[in-house]
């Protein structure tokens, strides 16, 4: 109990804590499409892509949060483009995409005559950084996924059931693909923070992955979802701060843990 | 070209009209110099080889392919996103994925959601439309279950419930028998025969499954870049004929009009 009290005592644990309240339900809707989607990759790429638009950011000297918002939001709908026009395919486009936003990002930091960029808290998360102002950010964007999901939820599944026949009865499935692009950008940004940049892509699978193992409906889906990001978040960073370890990695190894128990559990089920 | 025209069709609505439509992917003509009328509650079969052009002529129809050349009607107008709406489409069943979130119910809405609009859910209304069409289908006990679940058979009549559910004109349906057992095969043609009658609608299928559209529809064509008959299905295909869709290796087997497997291909694998 006094390691609780002890832990709600210091800011940037609230702050953290807050964090993974927030971003659960997010990750969570999010997750449930990319699993439907099979997205998993273009989200790996388009969080990767966010580290040349935090580069840009403190090239420029302004917030790494909104440069890392446009590079990625810019990525994925090149992405997204790409694979619908050319003749290449999504995959293909990721690889391409992927390299080149790390690339501008090692390019744009040696530029920049900033020496003391917190490069590793960047790309496997730092919760001591998370800020007052970043909550903020975080609920702003967070409730605007979520509303402009739950706004768009009957097209979107439709889109994800049967692209075909979503498109021969009139829903605009292009439009769809993109927005649903910009959500998963923006997603893999205000999530950052918490789990990095490489591990981020995690917490936009594997909630949705593994709440498909143990039900076979959408909204119990999504609520099981949501329940395996809150545990996930708040029960990783609890764990991380008792047994000092990382808390991005506990949080995703945790996830995982989860994941593996589900599948299991949905073997025996059936 | 051998046009059949009766003086019956003529007084009939025509549902769908393509004069002299040419397309072409990569410098190739897939489609050449098609005229093809589809009248009102007719059920129109199309047969040919895969790589004959039957997705791309289906596709030509729905106004998601526009040819280089030639003139495309669909209830006497261009092929839009408006009078799309008076289509009911079905693909080829494997296309779904199996795993995928919804009950039965679920997928029989989708089938209303170009009619409700963005942002509004399906309420009370759709339901009792969607349960209606599961009663015509036999199927209203499986309303709650997964449909994963269902077989092939019965997962291609929800299909045609959601595809009418929105009571289009016209019923599109892609290779219908692909992963469906000759028996429940048997009890979809019915279906589209009873809706055809019930509620005047036209069909249009393609199959590369000459004995299926021969034993089921009104009128057929065979498509193998080029339309090469067009009229009644006769029981005895001429040999010319057959030997232009499938080339010289084919076995015609004629057994009595009512048999579904009149012409079986000699190792015709696709």
């Amino acid at each position: 109990m006094n390691i609780m009290i002890e832990i709600f005592n210091l800011e940037f644990m609230r702050n953290a804590f807050m964090a993974g309240i927030i971003l659960s339900p997010v990750l969570a809707v999010v997750s449930f499409f990319v699993v439907l989607r099979r997205l998993s990759f273009v989200g790996v790429g388009v969080a990767h892509s966010a580290f040349g638009g935090i580069a840009l950011g403190f090239l420029l000297g302004i917030s790494p949060t909104l440069t890392a918002i446009a590079f990625a939001i810019a990525v994925s709908n090149a992405i997204g483009y790409i694979s619908r026009h050319g003749r290449l395919s999504a995959d293909t486009a990721i690889g391409i995409f992927f390299a080149l936003a790390m690339a501008l990002g090692v390019i744009f930091i040696g530029m920049s005559d900033q020496y003391n960029v917190d490069l590793f808290g960047y790309l496997f998360g730092n919760i001591l950084a998370i800020t007052g102002e970043d909550l903020i950010t975080i609920a702003l964007l967070g409730g605007l996924v979520l509303i402009s999901i739950f706004l768009l939820f009957k097209e979107l599944l439709f889109v994800s059931f049967d692209r075909e026949v979503a498109l021969v009865s009139g829903i605009p499935v292009a439009f769809l693909d993109h927005f649903f692009l910009t959500i998963l950008a923006v997603s893999v940004v205000i999530s950052m923070k918490i789990v990095g940049i490489i591990l981020v892509s995690a917490l936009l699978v594997i909630p949705g992955a593994a709440a498909s193992q143990i039900t076979d409906r959408y909204i119990p889906m999504i609520a099981t979802a949501i329940a395996i990001a809150l545990i996930s978040t708040v029960g990783g960073l609890m764990f991380s701060y008792y047994a000092d370890l990382a808390s991005g990695a506990t949080i995703v190894t945790l996830s995982s843990i989860i994941f593996f128990i589900l599948f299991i559990v949905g073997k025996f089920r059936k | 070209m051998i046009n059949h025209e009766t003086e019956v069709e003529n007084k009939k609505a025509v549902f769908v009209d393509l004069q002299d439509v040419w397309v072409s992917y990569y410098k190739k003509w897939v489609l050449k110099s098609i005229y093809l009328k589809c009248y009102q509650g007719e059920i129109f079969g199309i047969v040919g080889p895969n790589g004959g052009g039957k997705s791309t002529l289906l596709k030509v129809i729905l106004g998601l392919v526009r040819p280089q050349k030639g003139v495309v009607n669909l209830f006497g107008h261009k092929p839009d996103k408006h009078n799309r709406l008076e289509v009911g489409y079905l693909p080829q069943i494997s296309k779904a994925d199996r795993s995928f979130p919804v009950t039965v119910l679920d997928v029989v809405l989708m089938g209303l959601y170009n009619r409700l609009g963005f942002f509004k859910r399906p309420g009370n209304r759709s339901r009792e439309v969607a349960m209606e069409m599961l009663s015509e289908i036999n199927m209203a006990d499986h309303a709650g279950k997964p449909f994963g679940n269902l077989s092939g058979g019965q997962q291609q009549r929800v299909h045609i419930a959601r595809a009418l559910a929105s009571k289009p004109k016209l019923l599109v349906l892609d290779e219908p028998s692909t992963g469906v057992d000759s028996v429940a095969q048997e009890d979809f043609y019915e279906l589209l025969v009873k809706f055809r009658d019930e509620m005047n609608i036209s069909v249009i299928m393609v199959s590369h499954d000459i004995g299926v559209i021969t034993a089921h529809a009104d009128r057929i064509a065979c498509l193998n870049l080029q339309i090469h008959y067009h009229g009644e299905p006769d029981p005895c295909f001429e040999p010319e004929i057959m030997q232009k869709l499938y080339g010289k290796d084919l076995n015609v087997m004629v057994h009595d009009s009512k048999c579904v497997t009149c012409f079986k291909k000699h190792e015709h694998n696709d």
